[in-house]
């Protein structure tokens, strides 16, 4: 009993957070604010407790299975989520159903926190369901926004039809080996044909969750129709959170297989980085000009998990931090402009330097960090990843990845052009910022400069491989 | 009489989740495409015990999964007609080729 409060203790934090929203619908309900005040604490104080008493052990009989790094990982999506809680506080104020909105968001953390510990693909399945549905569910959230059905519409049946996908895959397995838990299959994988068919299924599920090219095509739909919080949990902490199972899978599970899934891994890299690139070049709306630059950024992510080492898992897991700050805070900004205004081109951010100077550094800072440049922690993460890329020698995977690189710095600096340096007559009127947006962003500022110029955040990955 | 083997039951579930897939991908119709997800589950279904039952009779994880299945394609066929209830109320119709606000 003690053992098992001890080791579920995020997901059993979750579990409290939810009841006591729950409650909160009791009687004549709590104002907007008021409720928004105590998810934001609820949220850092679930974030907190994540840094303490972080053991290694397993549950139910090794379907659940929990050690430092994954108490780490964990931690990056609590920290994640309550900077969506800060961020977006002007679009929570004016929702209708703002306990109900956390309530899915902490079902689907919750799912992932399962998936991450998940030891088991029974388990694994019903944690990813959980951490699906109920995004479905918010991606609807504007119910009076025709866009907004449409974009929950292609996400629930994309994701249902791959998570069909995928069930054929493990029953593949099932038949295969006899077994589905992660510590008796590796012994059984030997890469026979069946077993290869097995891994394409199971390989194109965790395509279609991560967005990968040539299963990304709901991706830029469900971001542009959805409220800007769901869409930023979405391209954030749920990527985050399927690229690491994603790991575990491929380096526990699939380890005999090593030389199948590289190939593999390098041609959809490749072609995600690519494809990625080129859409978001042409991109006008804000959200779907960064839903192909995320889609851009899982190219690189798999560029790091080829690697097939310690090094890949912790240049990941340290990107995934970095990648949090970074999008998180062009997204804030991106939702502060859209709630106020209700403006979503970037053509509309001409001249936006002139009026509010704070949002458009912080924009730029988090747009330098997505491009790696430099001073900012995402020229770290990429170059982690490309590092961990590049102990396979494969040279060409690594230079076509390093030139998407540049490629991509024209679009992010386009939007960074558009809000410094284009004239316009009529640029967008001062944006008052809540308190705790500007919390937030200082926070997400905070981390993109330091994460990067800090050595001690990737040692401290490192040491708990 | 003839009973029948592994490789039978194997043959109906593919062929169940490539009409699915089938299905999902030509349907216009959005709880016919709903019902197209169904079938690749229920394919996914009948694997899981024609495994469970020739190959390896002495475990129970098919089984389970099964049930798990079937929980879990109920949870998600509840969301899915919610949204869809909800496009129909925008939309005035659950044709996919009318939900085309946003392309590329």
């Amino acid at each position: 009993m003690n053992e098992f409060i001890s080791l579920m203790k995020p997901e059993l934090i979750v579990t409290f957070i939810i009841f006591v929203l729950l409650f909160t619908k009791l009687g004549k309900g709590v104002k907007n604010s008021s409720l928004l005040n105590l998810i934001q604490v609820l949220l850092l104080l679930n974030f907190a407790a994540g840094f303490f008493f972080n053991k290694e052990g397993s549950l139910f009989g090794g379907m659940y299975h929990t050690d430092t790094l994954i108490a780490v990982q964990k931690n990056i999506l609590s920290l994640g989520v309550y900077l969506i809680s800060l961020l977006f506080a002007d679009w929570f104020k004016k929702t209708e159903h703002l306990s109900e909105f956390f309530i899915l968001l902490l079902s689907a953390l919750l799912g992932m926190f399962f998936l991450i510990s998940s030891g088991n693909f029974l388990m694994f399945f019903l944690s990813l369901e959980l951490a699906t549905i109920p995004v479905a569910a918010m991606a609807n959230f504007d119910l009076h926004k025709k866009i907004s059905s449409e974009g929950a519409m292609k996400f629930i049946l994309s994701s249902a039809f791959s998570s069909g996908i995928l069930l054929f895959g493990i029953s593949l397995i099932y038949g295969a080996t006899g077994t589905i838990s992660f510590t008796e299959l590796p012994a059984l994988i030997t890469a026979s044909p069946f077993q290869i068919l097995a891994f394409v299924f199971l390989f194109t599920a965790f395509a279609f969750k991560m967005s990968i090219v040539p299963f990304h095509l709901w991706t830029a739909d469900v971001y542009e129709g959805s409220p800007m919080a769901t869409t930023s949990f979405l391209s954030v902490i749920s990527k985050g959170a399927v690229a690491f199972i994603f790991i575990t899978v491929l380096y526990k599970v699939f380890q005999p297989m090593q030389e199948v899934w590289y190939n593999m891994i390098m041609l959809l890299s490749i072609i995600t980085m690519i494809t990625g690139n080129l859409f978001a070049l042409r991109q006008q709306n804000i959200k779907r000009f960064l839903a192909f630059s995320s889609i851009a950024q899982v190219g690189f992510i798999l560029v790091g998990i080829s690697g097939n080492s310690p090094e890949g898992l912790t240049s990941v897991v340290y990107f995934v931090l970095i990648y949090v700050f970074s999008n998180l805070a062009a997204f804030g900004v991106a939702a502060t402009i859209s709630s106020n205004t209700g403006k979503e081109n970037i053509s509309d951010y001409k001249g936006f330097y002139q009026t509010n100077p704070f949002l458009t550094w912080i924009m730029a800072l988090a747009l330098f960090s997505l491009a790696g440049i430099p001073p900012t922690a995402g020229f770290f993460g990429k170059l982690f990843l490309l590092k961990s890329g590049a102990a396979n020698a494969n040279y060409l995977f690594i230079t076509i990845a390093a030139l998407n690189l540049i490629v991509s710095l024209y679009y992010y600096l386009r939007v960074i052009r558009s809000m410094f340096m284009d004239k316009n007559e009529e640029p967008i009127g001062k944006i008052k910022v809540q308190l705790s947006t500007k919390f937030g962003m200082y926070l997400c500022a905070a981390g993109i400069v330091f994460a990067g110029i800090f050595s001690w955040v990737y040692d401290y990955i490192q040491s708990l491989m | 009489m003839l009973q029948p083997g592994l490789y039978h039951i194997l043959f109906i579930s593919t062929a169940l989740f490539f009409i699915g897939v089938y299905g999902f991908f030509t349907r216009r119709n959005l709880i016919t495409v709903l019902m197209s997800v169904e079938l690749v589950l229920n394919s996914v279904n009948l694997n899981f015990i024609a495994f469970n039952k020739y190959l390896w009779a002495d475990k129970l994880d098919g089984l389970f999964f099964t049930i798990f299945i079937i929980a879990i394609a109920a949870a998600e066929a509840a969301v899915a007609i919610a949204i869809i209830i909800n496009l129909y109320r925008s939309h005035h119709s659950i044709d996919v080729e009318r939900a085309e606000e946003m392309k590329f």
